[in-house]
């Protein structure tokens, strides 16, 4: 481990600001944003819809470049998508004529890795997310939960440093989405990842994360940095503890 | 066991049909008073099919035609998938040129397969042209369909994971277009064997195309039935390898 990498934070947003300009006009979709993310922390982002949360992960994955301000991930900054960096969409996005392992090992065939180490990297993270024995089926025989864990896996396949999840459970029921923010966080501690989720559920949020932002809407402001200090591993019962309560009535009031 | 069943069914079915509209054939050349060298009885088809076949003729003529159809429907294809992936791409490039896309589509082939027999000669290449010319524009036009339907999260998922052009292309683009474009050649494999047909009905001393004038001059209708029966079993074949590929292609793809 490099010690002085690990002083510095993974990731640091500088008063970042995003205008989208097209010909109708332009819309603020992000005012001025700062924040910085250390390695190995849950972040979840709150927000009502519009407020810039796939905004913000276009710009932290690279997909989209700010308008003000800057990112910098391990010091130096996001221009372009780059290695290090897992992303999974709201939509699932998996290629339909791809079967579970091959959307898998998709990302590892870009970066020309032999189809063998490929597979046997993309069969590993099949067992992870709970998918073994679904190897050779198309992602239209899955279900919600499946798809997501799809691409979750396909995600994590390159090992990246930082995880960013944009509402992944978003389109999912309420078990399901508790069941599989339990796997996330299950994923998260056997693989040490920094993790960035968007969600606009305020009890998820709490549930997972280390930290909630909270985004106030046209335009994006960061309305609230807090902490969240509940005991490790948490239960669905913490739920519905004065504390857990305490901080969804903080989050909430800080949105409104 | 099931499979072999259904199949010898099918096959069970088109005999039969077959088998009526040659009773029905033959019963109506038998009381009507249509002499058979204005219309043919089944079996003088039959009798002068066998003459073209064992002198070779019809098998050097339908080469002639084979050649000329596949020439010219891989020329067609080639072009328009070039042209329909820059259509597709560039809104400049569609705008320059689908004026005159448009407009070639108004002129029938018919009237400018002769202009094409003054430039290229009676030989082959006439033949070829007017075959590609009309395989060019469903192709196209499913070319452009096809790219255009590519998901845009789909880019975006190639994009953050650094995929250069050449992997967005075989990677993300030729699988996502490929069911619609099998769609346009599907159609363009049949009017390929018509194009060549119009070509060498300008003027051509071989094909079957050129069969079926000398029949017509000699008030050879027997000869006439034996060319149009070859030329619809070429197409036949034809669409019928296209479907096949489509089969193989599209595996991923459930059937209705
Ligand atoms: N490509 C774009 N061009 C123009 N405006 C955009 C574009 N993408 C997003 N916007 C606008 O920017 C604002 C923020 O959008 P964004 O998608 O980041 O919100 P969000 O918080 O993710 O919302 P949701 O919860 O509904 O997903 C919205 O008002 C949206 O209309
Ligand atoms: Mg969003």
């Amino acid at each position: 481990m490099n010690s002085v990498n690990n002083q510095q934070p993974l990731l640091e947003v500088k008063k970042l600001g995003v205008t989208y300009t097209d010909e109708k006009g332009s819309l603020q979709a992000i005012n001025e944003i700062s924040f910085s993310v250390e390695r190995e922390q849950f972040i979840c982002v709150v927000g009502p819809s519009g407020s810039g949360k796939s905004t913000l992960i276009r710009i932290l994955s690279g997909l989209l470049a700010p308008t003000t301000g800057a990112v910098f991930l391990d010091g130096s900054e996001i221009k372009k998508p780059r290695q290090g960096v897992g992303i999974v969409f709201q939509k699932a996005n998996l290629m339909p004529w791809r079967s579970v392992l091959r959307n898998i090992t998709l990302p590892l065939e870009i970066k020309s890795v032999p189809i063998k180490e490929a597979e046997s990297k993309a069969r590993e993270l099949i067992e992870l997310v709970g998918l073994k024995g679904f190897e050779d089926w198309l992602p239209q025989d899955l279900s919600g939960g499946m798809l997501q864990r799809v691409a979750i896996a396909r995600s994590l396949v390159q090992d990246p440093e930082l995880l960013l999840l944009d509402e992944p459970f978003g389109a999912l029921d309420a078990l399901t989405r508790e069941k599989m923010g339990a796997e996330l966080l299950r994923i998260w501690r056997a693989r040490k990842k920094t993790v960035i989720m968007i969600t606009h559920d305020i009890s998820e949020a709490v549930f997972l994360a280390d930290r909630v932002l909270a985004i106030s809407p046209q335009p994006g402001n960061l309305r609230l940095d807090l902490k969240v200090d509940l005991e490790r591993p948490r239960h669905e019962e913490d739920r519905f503890t004065p504390e857990f309560v305490g901080l969804t009535q903080q989050l909430r009031e800080a949105i409104e | 066991m099931k499979v072999i069943l259904k199949f010898l069914k099918k096959v069970g079915f088109i005999i039969l049909s077959l088998a009526v509209g040659l009773i029905l054939w033959q019963a109506f050349t038998t009381y009507s008073d249509i002499p058979s060298f204005i219309f043919p009885t089944p079996f003088d088809v039959w009798e002068k099919f066998l003459s073209v076949a064992r002198d070779g003729s019809l098998l050097f003529h339908t080469l002639v035609t084979l050649q000329e159809v596949l020439l010219g429907l891989t020329l067609g294809l080639g072009a328009a998938t070039l042209t329909g992936y820059l259509l597709a791409k560039s809104r400049t490039v569609e705008r320059v040129l689908s004026p005159y896309i448009v407009a070639s589509q108004s002129i029938p082939i018919v009237a400018i397969a002769p202009l094409l027999v003054i430039w290229l000669g009676p030989g082959i290449f006439s033949k070829i042209l007017t075959s590609a010319l009309i395989v060019f524009f469903p192709v196209l036009v499913n070319t452009i369909v096809g790219i255009r339907s590519v998901p845009v999260e789909l880019y975006e998922l190639m994009r953050s994971l650094q995929a250069n052009h050449w992997q967005r292309i075989i990677k993300l683009e030729i699988p996502a277009a490929l069911p619609v474009f099998l769609g346009g050649l599907r159609i363009g494999a049949t009017l390929a064997v018509i194009g060549a047909v119009v070509g060498e009905f300008v003027g051509a001393d071989k094909g079957l195309g050129f069969l079926v004038n000398v029949g017509r001059g000699l008030y050879d209708t027997s000869l006439v039935f034996v060319s149009v029966f070859t030329l619809v079993i070429l197409a036949l074949g034809l669409y019928g390898s296209v479907v096949f590929l489509e089969s193989r292609l599209l595996s991923w793809k459930k059937r209705e």
